[in-house]
This record gives structure tokens, sequence and C-alpha cells, in this order.
């Protein structure tokens, strides 16, 4: 009975491992297939010749690179800026008291639940106002205050013991410098969690970017892989390439940081 | 949520009362934070600053919150109630206020309506069909019996960081109707291939696969973390009782994770509700409008058309919708917790 049960949870689970990784292997295969192989009957899991020509062709005819920086150098600045402005308030609200602190950041917690699709429209005309359209701005300046950052970061920041604080403060330390050597330092896990969640959030977003970014050059890669789609549906395995270029930078991120993400989201649903 | 404690008037007062140069003398308790006769622990730290340092490490997010998301939630809202459009966009002295208008022609356009219903559909049948293999996938990769746990939760997690669009992109060419994966698969099984996303009936079917396929390793994580809170003697009671697995999972398992099951629900919904990506990118909407939602009518009507007062009321009717969805599910499942 034990083991039949066994064999069954097993069953399931490679079943669905099967079925979670397969569309992705398939694509890395797909990429590497020369041109027409992916168009087949029945369709073949392995190329009869490995080529990277599709890649070369993106990069030497398609502008890749260049979206390639554009996303990188978004997710970057966004990632950077975004932790710094986010972690000075969200120490605030753990670590000072004042006024109505409760309540603003009670406040800011309702406002989670607004779509960010309802801000969109007149954020468009704004930054259009301000000359930001189609300009790295447009895309850093909505993404640099986050109401998620500022509420991971104060859950974090108020298991600081004050009395470390105090004692900075009794060596002479000003409150920046506090914050900056003490507090960010303290604060490293979480923030290395936000960051992987901010780099990742930005590099797949797709709706605001498409918005914003109105020139060619300046697209990132989702939104230049869904315009490429227009043009190049037929040619299955460029399409590939193309996805394999803008997943793999997030894929070799996690990898690397799996630790740090989970736990975030494991905070993230924990403590809201 | 807030661990911190609101404290009492006398407890103000006594912080008054003290000046900062009371906590550089070092006196035993005031350092380490004062005991109060009502016995909550508050610090020096937090009394001492007021107002103006706090004030100058909110400033910039509170600034940029305040210009770039609440003004413009307000201003959506204002827009809402004009007749802004492609005119308007050279020189705003076009846009006139029409009242209701907007919402009046909402209500009567039929493709609104169709949105409606192709995203209520995506929410009611993806969102509980992604809860429910998440929480099956817990489950399995919980169990005692269960080995290689770190593998199957890496693997059935890989979907979520993926880039949606490029996912999207993919499963397109798996959806193709002659040459795509699935069908391939499916004809193993003696199943003649189905049109995917040509077929105005499967292709919602279809975009709620490739959404729970992406999906449900995310809930999944937060389903294992519930379940490795549920404390170990309330089983072993429960066999020593002679209780069946069934009957411990549904007397233990599943009241003891409501509050995941609520957050995952809350979250899980609010994101379907905002479907865009997969139907952009793999069939505009189509066929024959099959795969339209709200985002993405709005999308159209916004920055295709330019029609962004009537854009901006579908924007708020979908902000309305999701607000009253996350009420009425916080209320059903808090009913649900008190019985």
């Amino acid at each position: 009975m034990r083991l039949t049960l066994k064999i069954l949870l097993y069953a399931v689970l490679i079943i669905v491992a099967i079925a979670t990784v397969t569309p992705m292997l398939w694509m890395i295969s797909a990429s590497c297939m020369p041109s027409g192989q992916a168009s087949n009957y029945p369709p073949q899991f392995f190329p009869t010749s490995f080529t990277f020509d599709h890649y070369t062709q993106l990069f030497s005819r398609l502008n890749v690179l260049k979206y390639f920086f554009n996303s990188l150098l978004l997710s970057v600045s966004v990632t950077l800026l975004s932790l710094v402005v986010n972690s000075m308030a969200g120490y605030a609200f753990a670590k000072y008291r004042f006024r109505g602190r409760d309540k603003l950041f009670g406040f800011l917690i309702t406002s989670m639940v607004v779509p960010a699709q309802v801000t969109m429209l007149p954020l468009f005309l704004m930054l259009n106002k301000m000359g930001l359209v189609n300009t790295y701005w447009g895309v850093i300046i909505p993404g640099m205050a986050g109401i998620f950052g500022i509420f991971m970061i104060r859950q974090y920041a108020l298991s600081i013991p004050d009395s470390l604080l105090e004692a900075a403060r009794i060596d002479g330390a000003g409150d920046f410098r506090i914050y900056w050597s003490l507090v960010i330092p303290l604060c490293k896990p979480i923030l290395v969690t936000l960051a992987i969640f901010t780099f990742m959030g930005t590099w797949n977003d797709f709706l605001w970017p498409l918005i914003v970014m109105t020139d060619d050059s300046m697209y990132t890669l989702p939104v230049a892989l869904a315009n490429l789609m227009g043009e190049h549906a037929q040619d299955t395995e460029l399409m590939m390439a193309g996805s394999v270029i803008t997943i793999l930078p997030v894929m070799i991120v996690f990898a690397a940081m799996q630790k740090y993400y989970i736990r975030g989201i494991m905070m993230g649903s924990v403590k809201g | 949520m807030n661990t911190e404690h609101k404290i009492s008037n006398d407890e103000m007062f006594l912080s008054r009362s003290q000046t900062p140069f009371d906590s550089t003398i070092g006196k035993r308790g005031v350092r380490n934070g004062v005991k109060t006769n009502s016995g909550i622990r508050y610090t020096m730290f937090n009394i001492r600053n007021s107002g103006g340092t706090a004030a100058l490490f909110l400033f910039p997010a509170l600034a940029m919150l305040a210009v770039f998301f609440f003004l413009p939630v307000v201003a959506s809202f204002v827009l809402s109630f004009t007749d802004f459009d492609i005119y308007s966009l050279g020189n705003i002295h076009f846009a006139r206020f029409v009242g209701f208008e907007n919402y009046v022609k909402l209500f009567d356009d039929p493709l609104f309506w169709k949105a409606l219903g192709n995203t209520f559909y995506f929410v009611v049948v993806g969102g509980p069909l992604s809860l429910i293999v998440s929480l099956l996938a817990a489950l399995a990769i919980n169990s005692r019996l269960v080995r290689f746990k770190g593998f199957f939760r890496l693997v059935y997690f890989a979907p979520v960081v993926t880039t949606l669009v490029a996912v999207s992109v993919v499963w397109r060419f798996i959806y193709h109707p002659r040459f795509g994966m699935l069908n391939y698969a499916l004809s193993i099984f003696g199943i003649s291939p189905i049109d995917w996303l040509g077929n105005p009936h499967w292709a919602m079917p279809a975009v709620i696969l490739l959404a729970v396929w992406k999906n449900f390793g995310y809930n999944m994580i937060i389903f294992i973390a519930g379940l490795q809170n549920i404390p170990d003697y309330l089983y072993e009671a429960a066999r020593i009782d002679g209780a069946s697995p069934f009957a411990q999972f549904k007397k233990i398992t599943l009241p003891m994770l409501a509050p995941t099951t609520l957050f995952v629900g809350i979250i899980t919904m609010i994101g379907y509700f905002q479907l865009f990506a997969e139907p952009y990118v793999m069939t505009q909407g189509g066929p024959l409008d099959s795969t339209l939602s709200i985002v993405l009518l709005m999308y159209q009507q916004g920055f295709r058309w330019w029609n962004m007062g009537y854009s901006a009321a579908i924007a708020f009717v979908l902000f309305a919708i999701i607000f009253l969805a996350t009420v009425v599910q916080y209320a059903v499942q808090r009913k649900h917790s008190d019985q």
C-alpha cells in the first residue's frame, strides 16, 4: 500500500516535471535547429545539425544587442535606485516615531490594491509633457519608489535591535551615518532579495515599456520580441533563439540567487 | 502586521520628559529600553527622533509615490469623465468634461462586455485551477515519502522566473495546430488535432493552460511554507484517534492552511484580472475576440486609438472589480474560518 502510493506519487511528480521543463528545453533545442526543422510533423526534439545562425542573425541584423543593453541598463538602474529610495523609507517607518506614522503606512499598504494599469494613462501624459516618453527615465522614474519594497524593508528593519542603533548614536554617529553604515549592512539579506525581485520584475515587464518606448531603438527585449513576432512569426527557430536570449539572463540570476528569491516569496506571504 | 505597540499617554509623557541628554548617561534600562508599568517595552531610539530626520528619509519615496502613483490615480479618475482623445494630446484644451458619458458608452459597448466576460472566464477558471495544481504539487513535494524535494521544487518553480512574453512566444509554437508539441502529445492518446489558438472555443483554455504552467510554482512555494508551519502533533493526535489520511487532510491541513489560501487566492486573483501579455503575444485578442481581456481593451483604446478618456473609464472599472472581489473573497474566507 505504502509502496504503491510512493510509486504513484513519484510518477505524478515526474510527469509534471516533464511537462514543466519540456517547453523550455524545446525552446533551447529549437533555437539551434536549421531553419524549417521545427516545422515538421511529427515534431522533432533534437536538432539534426547544430547551428547558431539564428543567434548571429539576431545580433547582426536584428539589433538584439541594443535591446539587450536597454533591458540590462533599465533593470540595473531601477534596481539600484529603488533600493536606495525604498530602504530609506522602510527604515524610517520601522525605526522612527512620528505623528501619523502608522496611519500613513496603513494607507500605503491599502493602496497596493490599486492596479498599476490605472496610473498608466495619466502617467504617459505627464511623462510626455516632461519630454520623458521614449527615454530611459520614462521607465526608471515610475519604478523608483515601490510600496511593496518599502513594506518588505520595514518588516525586516523592525527586527534590528534599537539598542544597536542607540549605541551607534552614543558613539556619535549621525542619522545618515547610522542608516548607511549600520542599517544597510544589517538589512543586506532583504536588500539582496528585493534586488532580485526588482531586477527580474523590470527585466520581465512588458506593458509599461511597450507604452512608453515608442521608438524601435529604445525597446526592451520583451517588447522587441513581441514586435519581432509580428514580422517573423513563421521563423520558429529564430523566435526561439530570441526567447532564449530574453529568458536566459533572468534564469541565471535566479539560479545564482535561488535561496534569496524563494525566501523573499515566503516572507512576503507569511508576514503579509 | 504591526509588531510594535502603540504607546499610551503616560508613556508619551514619560518620553517627553526625558531629554536627549538622558540617554547618553547610560543608566541601566534606559539604553536598552524602558520597561513601563504597562509592560510595554519601548526604546529611546524611537522616541528621540521625531519629525525632521524621519521626514528626510521618507521624502524621496513619498514624493515619488505622490507624483508618479497617487497623482496619476486621481488624474485617471478625472480623465475618465472627459473625452480626452488624440486631438487633446496635442492641445489639452480640446478635452471636455462629459460626465458619465464614457461609463454609459462602456456599458453599451458589446466589446467591453466581451472583454469582461473573457477576463472573468480566465479568473474564475484559471485562478482556482492554478491554486489546486499549486496545492497538489505542494502536498506531493512535502510528503514524507518523497525525496529530492529540492529538485522538484526547483523544476516546478523555473517557469515562474521566465519572461512572460518569451514563454508566450514559445507556447504559440507549442500550440501550433500542425507542428505543435501539444497536438503531437495528444495524438499519442488518439486525440485529433485541436486548433488551439485559432478556435474561439479553445483559445481561452489555451491561455489558461499557459498561465497555470507559468504560475503554479509560485503559489506552490507559499503552500509548502504553509504546510511546514502546521505542527506535527496535530497529525500524530489524529493518527492515534484513527483518522484516515483524507480525514486528516480535511480536518487539519485545509483549516490550518486557510490563511495561506486566502493570501494566495487574493494575489492570484488580482494578478489574473490583469491578463494582458499572453493574448497580446499569442492571439492579439482573437479569434473573434475570444481572448480579448480588459487590460488589452484598455491598451487598445488608450494607446492605439488614443481614446484616453474612454480607456481611463475601463481602467477604473477594472480597479473597482478587483477591489470588490478582494473584499468579497476576504469576507467569505473570514466567515468560513469563524465557523
